[in-house]
């Protein structure tokens, strides 16, 4: 680490790249914790991105003759009811639970951010319309809602996340009509306005890229509850269909064979299912420190 | 010195540990402060004055701590003193006045309650008494009507009353030192003269010594007997206040004299003696459709909004009775013109009406009746929201009271000077636009290598000089400067109005220059307007108004101004 110390006019205003790698090591030295999530983070990463090509075997391949073996040299995490490996199919479902996280984390941004930006800026009938909308969502119980959503809609990937979206709303625009409300008076946007910036330019201009950072926490924290809530809905049959590799309908196949001692085929998906989650919130803890220090626990 | 000093403070180094290393923000300081003594810590922003005295209380925050040296007060080792004998110290022995009396108080908490508060917690009073006892203290801080204020809550209060009640609970347990950090700042002139009398009789009467934090030598050579001056953390100067105010030793002690707005000092005279000329060029003055006449009149411009409260139910439900709106006029009918190179000055106390008129002239805000004739032209019909992307829009422009509001943190000076420019101006092209950000640098004398640095990077002064480029990017004929130097140093105030009357003259625009001080409205317009609760009280050529007014208001206002008088 010491090589990162530089003469200390050239720390005054360091560059690009070390400037970036600085600012992380002075970040991460006090945040031990988020280092270890963000390294984390990157292992799911990497697990989502080159899983497939590197597991031992096809996760889709079944055995009948290998089936139910316990956790060996072979099979790292056992085999299932039909001989399939456990690691390859835990290992390539992340790509699947990843991908409707990050999607439907995208698609509330968009919708929640957005809605909540212009309810804070504009209020008026804006923000009633929005606020009502939220109301309502958060009315429900989230799980009964989405699995309602999904049952409505259709069993598709595409519908988990769009219902994960919705169900997620209330808090992207809450938390963006509170910032954005703060910034409505701000003297910067009184400055855009006599700069002759229109309505739209000063909120997608000026107010939205100030209220980034605490979108991005809002983001990471909601990442684990958006796989959680993909999980659960394939756990009661309201999602991806089997035979596809998932966390939730691997841990739903598990569960009839945990009472007869076979735990690993439910064990393992249900760890996974369980790192992920906690990686997310660790991450969206730390960036929040970091963001926002006063808010600090 | 007979005795022994109340407060000691000997050789004392304050450490902040940042990520960018350990930064010494206070360096061998020796401060004594006798029995009875008001002492007055003069320095500019970033000096260590607050930090000197937060050290004092041992209230310094977790990455600061007492690097050297000692603070003995009333024979008490502060360093060495265990963390509940420091609790007990704080608040009976030695209390604080903060600078904003709004976030000193608890809001959701009865005034009277939170002085029973600190009562309880050290134990003054019987259970019994508490009451009437926070009562008594409400009375000496001529609070009018205490029992019925024991009972009201800090948001219900004025700026001036507040304050009045951070002092009550800084002296409810009689203590012997007073530290009062900027006690005035954000107040008004008349507020100040009484909240600053206050704390001197009340301070006096029991024999207590004062610690006064201010950036305001006048402030601090009216009401104390001894100054302090600070600079980058080290006493530069310290004596006797007429000493120091009428034969400065120090040079900087000298350059923040002669920076400080005062009677008889042109703006020039404010600039240290050896500072450069400006090199500005002239530019031709523009005359965009040039139209004989004033270039703004203003007629009979009312503002009313409806009061807090009125029938809400009624309007939720929508068939309340018709009754009578209840509105408030915080604009009543004011007429006054600019003329066209010629800078006007508007000058009230808060609430006055004044940033209401200027939001209205500037079009952010619509009038409810009047005209505003701008150029020949009623832009007063024009609805505010249509005004935004109008070309009348560039011809009138705004410099903001606060530097660092008034800037997207998210965007470089350069950005933030390009905006206008983008959005309105008739320049094109990425060189072009920053070639014309360049020439606007150079105009505000803002070093060209700073336009890459985003807000946070740059210092008060800097910010300062981003917002008037900002405003004068269009050529505008008007500009509004709304209290554009409150948030500065008066060493940088000084340097800031020197280009503003720089910039005009060269530019020939119109100022309409909005500000509670008077002072500072003397060095740089022509005219002034005072205004009081939404009227104009009197307005005329500066000269006139400030030295010989009419009205009763305006010499109050003048006479609030601290002028330290050792005549006696």
């Amino acid at each position: 680490m010491s090589e990162l110390i530089l003469p200390k006019d050239i720390a005054q205003r360091p560059s690009g790249l070390v400037a970036m790698l600085q600012h992380a090591r002075y970040v991460l030295r006090d945040n031990v914790v988020t280092g270890f999530a963000f390294a984390l983070f990157v292992l799911i990463l990497l697990a989502a991105l080159i899983g497939p090509y590197v597991v031992p075997l096809d996760p889709l391949a079944s055995d009948t003759a290998a089936a139910l073996k316990p956790p060996s040299a072979s099979h790292w995490f056992g085999t299932d009811q039909l001989g399939r490996d456990v690691f390859s199919r835990v290992i390539v479902a992340t790509r699947l639970d990843l991908f409707i996280a990050v999607a439907s984390v995208a698609l509330v941004f968009l919708m929640g951010g957005l809605a909540g930006v212009a309810a804070g800026y504009f209020g008026g009938w804006t923000d009633r319309i929005v606020g009502r909308i939220a109301d309502t969502i958060m009315a429900f119980p989230l799980f009964v809602l989405a699995m309602g959503i999904v049952a409505a809609l259709g069993n598709t990937v595409q519908n988990i996340i769009i219902a994960t979206a919705i169900v997620n709303f209330p808090l992207y625009a809450r938390v963006a009509r509170a910032e954005a409300n703060v910034r409505r008076e701000a003297g910067f946007v009184l400055a855009a306005r006599l700069s002759g910036n229109g309505d739209m330019r000063i909120l997608l201009g000026h107010i939205l890229p100030n209220i980034m950072p605490i979108m991005v926490v809002q983001m990471s924290l909601t990442m684990g509850y958006a796989i959680l809530n993909a999980a659960g809905l394939s756990f009661i049959g309201l999602g991806v269909r089997p035979p596809t590799a998932e966390w939730g309908i691997m841990v739903a196949d598990g569960a009839a064979f945990m009472v007869s001692g076979e735990w690993w085929i439910a064990f393992f998906p249900g760890a996974a299912l369980m790192v992920a989650v906690f990686c997310f919130n660790l991450l969206g803890d730390g960036l929040r420190d970091i963001v926002d220090p006063q808010r600090r626990t | 010195m007979t005795a022994l000093p109340l407060l000691d403070i000997r050789d004392l180094t304050v450490e902040f540990s940042t990520r960018r290393g350990t930064v010494r923000a206070v360096e061998h300081v020796d401060i004594a402060i006798g029995k009875g003594e008001t002492v007055g810590i003069v320095g500019e922003s970033g000096s260590g004055k607050s930090v000197t005295s937060y050290a004092a209380m041992r209230i310094l925050d977790r990455a600061g701590r007492i690097a050297e040296g000692s603070v003995t007060f009333t024979g008490i080792d502060v360093r060495k003193a265990s963390e509940s004998d420091m609790r007990a110290l704080r608040g009976r022995e030695m209390s604080m006045i903060f600078q904003n009396p709004r976030a000193a108080l608890n809001p959701i908490r009865k005034v009277g309650r939170q002085i029973v508060d600190v009562l309880r917690q050290h134990a003054q009073a019987d259970a019994s008494q508490l009451a009437d006892k926070a009562i008594e203290i409400l009375e000496q801080v001529r609070i009018a009507r205490p029992r019925e204020r024991y009972h009201a809550y800090p948001f219900e209060l004025s700026g001036g009353m507040c304050q009045r009640v951070v002092i009550a609970l800084a002296l409810a347990c009689r203590p012997q030192l007073l530290i009062a950090d900027e006690p005035t700042t954000g107040l008004d002139v008349t507020t100040q003269k009484t909240v600053m009398e206050l704390i001197v009789e009340l301070t006096r009467q029991r024999g207590m010594s004062t610690i006064l934090i201010t950036h305001d030598l006048g402030l601090a050579a009216t009401y104390c007997d001894r100054i302090v001056v600070m600079e980058k953390g080290r006493v530069v100067e310290s004596d006797a206040a007429k000493t120091v105010f009428t034969a400065p030793s120090h040079p900087y002690t000298r350059k923040l004299m002669r920076a400080t707005p005062r009677p008889g000092a042109t703006l020039r005279e404010l600039l240290p003696e050896d500072a450069p000329l400006s090199a500005a060029a002239p530019a031709a003055p523009n005359r965009n459709g040039s139209h004989d006449g004033p270039l703004l009149v203003v007629e009979k411009l009312v503002k009313e909004y409806p009061r807090k409260g009125s029938n809400a139910l009624g309007k939720l439900f929508g068939r309340s009775p018709p009754t009578e709106p209840e509105t408030f006029r915080a604009v009543d009918g004011i007429s006054f013109s600019i003329n066209r190179g010629e800078s006007v000055g508007l000058v009230g106390e808060s609430g006055c009406g004044k940033s209401t008129t200027s939001t209205m002239v500037m079009r952010l805000i619509d009038q409810t009746d009047g005209a505003i004739v701008f150029n020949g032209e009623d832009i007063g019909a024009i609805p505010a929201k249509q005004f935004a992307r109008l070309p009348q829009r560039k011809r009138i422009q705004m410099v903001f009271q606060d530097p660092t509001d008034s800037l997207n943190p998210r965007f470089t000076a350069a950005r933030a000077i390009a905006d206008p420019i983008l959005r309105l101006g008739d320049i094109k092209g990425r060189n072009a636009v920053r070639a014309r950000c360049e020439d606007l640098a150079r105009r505000v004398e803002l070093p060209i290598d700073l336009l890459d640095r985003f807000p946070h990077q740059l210092s008060g002064g800097q910010k300062a000089r981003v917002g008037i480029a900002r405003a004068i990017a269009l050529d505008p004929d008007l500009v509004i400067l709304d209290e554009p130097t409150a948030a500065l140093d008066v060493s940088v105030q000084a340097v800031v109005l020197n280009l503003l009357q720089e910039l005009k003259e060269s530019l020939g625009m119109s100022y309409l220059f909005v500000s509670h001080d008077l002072n500072v409205v003397r060095l740089l317009c022509d005219r002034v307007i005072v205004m009081q609760s939404g009227r104009i009280v009197e307005q005329g050529p500066t000269e006139q108004v400030l030295f010989a007014p009419a009205a009763d208001y305006t010499r109050e206002l003048l006479t609030a101004i601290p002028h330290p008088s050792f005549h006696a």
